[in-house]
């Protein structure tokens, strides 16, 4: 069985004042396996984020479900971790803080939480850091945390809305490494969404590429590029295969989409 | 030195802010030393501050100090007390805020010296009475103002939260509250300062101590040096409490003040 099932979803936002409603995601269907790391390519506005807040639970399907373990997801839940674009650290905790927010809204016993801060600490490589404040961090330390912070709840999935899309290309290749890294070691089922053509190849083991909007999905590609990964290979003839071919894919749909908007 | 909005140095801002006190100083010497306006209506400031130096020592100008202080704390504790939390619950939930806020939008523009006459029908002129007049003075400020604060909190940090296992209480309270918190205190601060000045109103009418007594009586014999000495001392107070309280935020919320 499927670890994650998207069966027919689609979101449509109703008109603003009167407005023409919003035709954000078409019907879309999607099977996620244990232990998968999927990244969503698209171009902006294609109903990426639309989809994933769907599978988290903070916001509601049109029509269609999501089913995580046979269950239908109907809200939010500490199962399905969350890494967003934009900073959500709470900014009155500490790194080590926010890290056991999900733990003490579980009840875990203090020293355990402690336990568990520390491996993530370590993990995302923020040891120094853990009484700084999230002003006192730089963005790709924030989102390490915010990493950490999602993973610390042991999430039976993770998901990834363009969460290095805010950092500079060196920060976010380092990141990337770090958390392909984390899922080599921890084997965690991951969707990714991003609109970096290399990001997506690097991380994936399968390439969803979105139409534009209304969108939906155009191809399915799987990645077979060995483990563990090192940043060396973006440069290999294998990588670049991908990219000439998702470089193809994703150009007509940009240029659909900017038709769309002129 | 005018460049917009160009921090100054501390050293600076304090000499900034001493040097007009010296200048209103300076002014008020000037205009009653100088016999451009009779001591009837407006006492020089040696004049004044002997005034204050015989109402410690002679009057038992202390004790009116102390009441005074404990009526606007008592008040302001007891309407924040109840207030933050009704406050947190109309920002947090829009139903609870439905219900309440025509009313408290109403009642706030109720102005409290007027219900003066009738709290004295009601409560004497006891304490009771006094205390009230804060009260309702406070009251209904702090619920809108943390109701408005609370309402404006981060959605996506409670989207967040919510992705990190946090229900209803919770978010309520880990989530919405601390994040909130800072410029809570900040409201209460500014209630406080109104606090003052409805304290001084109710201690004008009906009352046998207090600052605004003392200031009723001197009227009376027209002795403007003491008049202006209790005002002088409602300031000051003012000025101690505010800057306690500031110092007290900045301890208590030092993520707030990270720049
Ligand atoms: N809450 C909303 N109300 C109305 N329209 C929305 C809302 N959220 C997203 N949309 C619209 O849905 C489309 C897809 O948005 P989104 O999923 O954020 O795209 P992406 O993440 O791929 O850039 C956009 O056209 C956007 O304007
Ligand atoms: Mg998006």
């Amino acid at each position: 069985m499927s670890k994650l099932r998207i069966e027919n979803v689609s979101r449509v936002f109703p008109g603003v004042r009167g407005g023409e409603p919003t035709r954000a995601l078409e019907p879309t269907n999607l099977s996620v396996e244990d232990n998968d790391f999927i990244t969503i390519l698209g171009p902006s506005g294609c109903g990426k984020s639309t989809l994933l807040r769907i599978v988290a639970g903070l916001d509601q399907p049109t029509t269609g479900q999501v089913l995580l373990d046979g269950q239908a997801v109907r809200e939010p839940g500490p199962d399905r971790g969350m890494v967003f674009q934009s900073y959500t650290l709470f900014p009155w905790l500490t790194v080590r803080e926010n890290i056991c927010f999900g733990l003490r809204e579980k009840n875990v016993p203090d020293r355990q939480q402690a336990e568990i801060a520390d491996h993530f600490i370590n993990q995302v490589g923020l040891r120094g850091f853990e009484n700084h404040f999230p002003k006192q961090l730089s963005g790709g330390m924030q989102q390490r945390t915010a990493l950490a912070r999602a993973l610390a709840n042991d999430p039976k999935i993770m998901l990834l809305d363009e969460p290095f899309g805010a950092l500079d290309n060196q920060t976010r290749a380092l990141m990337q490494e770090l958390l392909l890294g984390i899922w080599e070691a921890a084997k965690k089922t991951v969707l990714f969404v991003t609109h970096d053509i290399d990001e997506a190849i690097f991380m994936a083991n399968r390439v969803l590429v979105m139409t534009a909007r209304p969108g939906k999905v155009k191809c399915d590609i799987a990645i077979d590029l060995p483990h563990p990964r090192h940043y060396t290979m973006k440069t290999s003839p294998e990588f670049a295969a991908y990219k000439a071919r998702l470089t193809e894919e994703i150009r007509v749909e940009a240029i659909r989409s900017a038709q769309a908007e002129h | 030195m005018f460049d917009p909005l160009k921090p100054v140095s501390p050293g600076r801002r304090t000499a900034l802010g001493i040097l007009f006190f010296v200048v209103f100083l300076a002014g008020w010497a000037g205009i009653t030393l100088g016999g451009i306006v009779p001591p009837l209506f407006l006492a020089d400031p040696l004049k004044a501050a002997k005034s204050g130096v015989e109402l410690f020592t002679e009057y038992g100008f202390a004790g009116d100090v102390g009441v005074t202080i404990w009526r606007v704390v008592g008040g302001f504790v007891i309407a924040a007390v109840f207030a933050v939390p009704l406050g947190i619950l109309m920002g947090a939930f829009k139903s609870v805020e439905a219900f309440f806020e025509p009313f408290i939008s109403f009642a706030r523009y109720l102005p409290a010296s007027a219900f003066i006459p009738l709290l004295i029908l009601w409560a004497g002129v006891g304490e009771a009475q006094k205390l009230a007049v804060i009260i309702i003075g406070s009251f209904f400020q702090i619920v809108l103002m943390v109701a408005v604060i609370v309402g404006g909190s981060r959605i996506d940090l409670v989207e967040a939260s919510k992705t990190l296992g946090a229900k209803r209480a919770g978010i309520v309270l880990r989530v919405l509250l601390p994040g909130a918190a800072p410029q809570i205190a900040e409201t209460l601060r500014l209630v406080l300062g109104w606090a003052w000045t409805y304290v001084i109103v109710a201690e004008l009418i009906g009352a046998q101590s207090g600052i605004g007594h003392m200031i009723m009586d001197s009227q009376r014999l027209l002795d403007t040096g003491q008049m202006i000495f209790g005002i002088f001392i409602i300031g000051l107070i003012g000025l101690i409490s505010d800057f306690l309280f500031k110092q007290a935020n900045a301890r208590l919320y030092p993520w707030y003040f990270i720049k």
